[in-house]
């Protein structure tokens, strides 16, 4: 599903990715670790087409994420690992995801329900004015109900409580079939239960790669 | 096109939320009404008067502050949402570089233009209910300057907002383009003139590719149909063309130079890391 072949990428003189090779598929979720500046946020980046590489290659499905990024993204449900201050309202975002990305908005009510997310009575306001517990299981929610075959997570519980957390691993398990799932984590034990593959990166490089 | 009208609806929606499109809508509608209290129809300067004299003086203050209103406004559209990761997010879903970029000018477009163009709208409808002449030929052709002079500076601000990375950057640049247009080139031009180191054509020909001086100077061409006011600047553009073509090509040059700007902009957006 995703191959990455010898990818590099700098930013100025700072090697941020040094000719990773690794290949994701189907039904393997992994935990991506390392520490800060490892090169793990830049290689989720790349997968989604936001950076251009200095060398090697990227592929999803068979396509550039950067010149097929319309195909390759229905693909991808991403989770950033803090949520960004949207000023749309909540209505204003599940529409602008529902149109782009054909989402069913009661999907997302589901999902947000599932997460114990009250929307219903939160729909005019601003998705920044929510608390960052409640923007994440929102993000959640919309990555739950984008049905897509490889979901990216950076970090995605760090602002939920352990409740949360609990139905979020819960929701998890029970979408997992038939996908990719890239978890960044600090925190293998949190994840350990629902990933069967481990990469470690350091520098720019991964380091160790363990299936299990 | 479904997702182009989508951001462009979107992008609307939020600046129509924004603080700074109250105090920008209130800056316009207020100029109006300040007019009117201070009794500018009643006036008469330069053989101006009327509603003719209101528009005249609306156009001179819009000169200076609608770019750098417009400027600072949208500099920050895209550096902006990728310096606290909105695009980051925004552009995880499937939707293409170029509705993402466009929508967002068409977006922002409605929002800058509409105000200033309804300002003078409330100026007319009001004038008219007072009983005073309206001079639509004026009218129209301020109209079409805004909208010529609003796609300039949009176009302007979205190429700089495409490579500028901090949002404080874009803003010092765009407060920089806005002085160097609205004073550097003419105290450069007069103290070049003033030495007689180039031909006078030569300067005005600079002064004139100025999209502000472009729109100061047909800003005044109905009024002053011979440009008298402009001093030797008329002779030149006299000289030149008629000024039916100075009025088409007032409105047409800044247009060609927003387009321009907005598609270099996109170029860089597209060929850039975009977070």
């Amino acid at each position: 599903m995703i191959k990455i072949e010898n990818l590099t990428k700098k930013f100025g003189a700072h090697i941020s990715l040094d000719s990773v090779s690794c290949e994701f598929n189907k039904n393997e979720s992994i935990a991506l670790m390392g520490a800060n500046g490892a090169g793990k946020t830049t290689l989720i980046r790349s997968i989604l087409g936001y950076y251009h590489a200095d060398a090697g290659s990227v592929s999803i499905n068979g396509r550039d994420p950067i010149k097929h990024r319309v195909e390759v993204l229905k693909e991808i449900s991403f989770v950033p690992q803090l949520p960004p201050p949207i000023k749309l309202n909540i209505e204003e975002l599940m529409h602008y995801i529902s149109i782009s990305a054909n989402v069913d908005k009661d999907k997302i009510m589901h999902y947000a329900n599932e997460m114990k997310l009250d929307l219903a009575t939160n729909m005019k306001k601003s998705f920044f004015k929510l608390s960052g517990g409640m923007k994440q299981k929102l993000l959640i929610a919309i990555s739950l109900a984008k049905k897509s075959d490889i979901i990216i997570y950076d970090e995605p519980t760090a602002n939920l409580d352990p409740k949360a957390r609990d139905d979020f691993y819960r929701l998890l398990k029970q979408n997992e079939d038939e996908k990719v799932l890239l978890f960044v984590t600090h925190r293998l034990e949190e994840v350990k239960d629902l990933v069967n593959r481990q990469i470690y990166m350091d520098l720019g490089k991964v380091v160790s790669d363990e299936k299990f | 096109m479904k997702n182009l009208y989508l951001i462009a609806y979107l992008d609307l929606k939020e600046s129509l939320r924004a603080k700074w499109f109250v105090v920008y809508s209130l800056v316009f509608g207020g100029l109006i009404a300040l007019f009117f209290i201070a009794g500018v129809t009643e006036s008469q300067v330069m053989g101006f008067s009327g509603l003719s004299r209101l528009l005249l003086m609306y156009i001179q203050i819009t000169i200076v502050i609608l770019p750098i209103f417009i400027l600072i406004t949208t500099v920050r559209s895209i550096s902006g949402d990728r310096d606290n990761h909105i695009l980051e997010y925004m552009l995880s879903f499937p939707i293409s570089l170029k509705q993402y970029y466009w929508g967002k000018i068409i977006g922002r477009f409605i929002t800058v233009y509409l105000p200033v163009l309804f300002a003078m709208v409330i100026a007319i409808i009001y004038g008219a209910f007072k009983g005073a002449d309206i001079p639509w030929n004026i009218f129209f052709l301020y109209t079409g300057l805004l909208f010529a002079m609003s796609s300039a500076f949009l176009g302007i601000a979205f190429f700089i907002s495409s490579f500028v990375k901090s949002s404080e950057v874009a803003l010092g640049i765009a407060f920089f383009i806005w002085i160097f247009l609205l004073a550097f080139i003419d105290i450069a031009l007069i103290s070049l003139m003033m030495q007689n180191r180039f031909n006078e054509e030569l300067i005005i020909f600079i002064a004139m590719i100025n999209p502000m001086e472009i729109f100061r100077v047909a800003a005044i061409s109905l009024f002053d149909p011979e440009l008298t006011v402009m001093g030797p600047v008329a002779f030149y553009i006299l000289d030149s063309m008629c000024q039916g073509i100075f009025v088409l090509v007032s409105i047409a040059y800044p247009l060609f130079i927003g387009l321009l700007f907005a598609f270099l902009g996109y170029k860089i957006f597209e060929k850039k890391d975009l977070v």
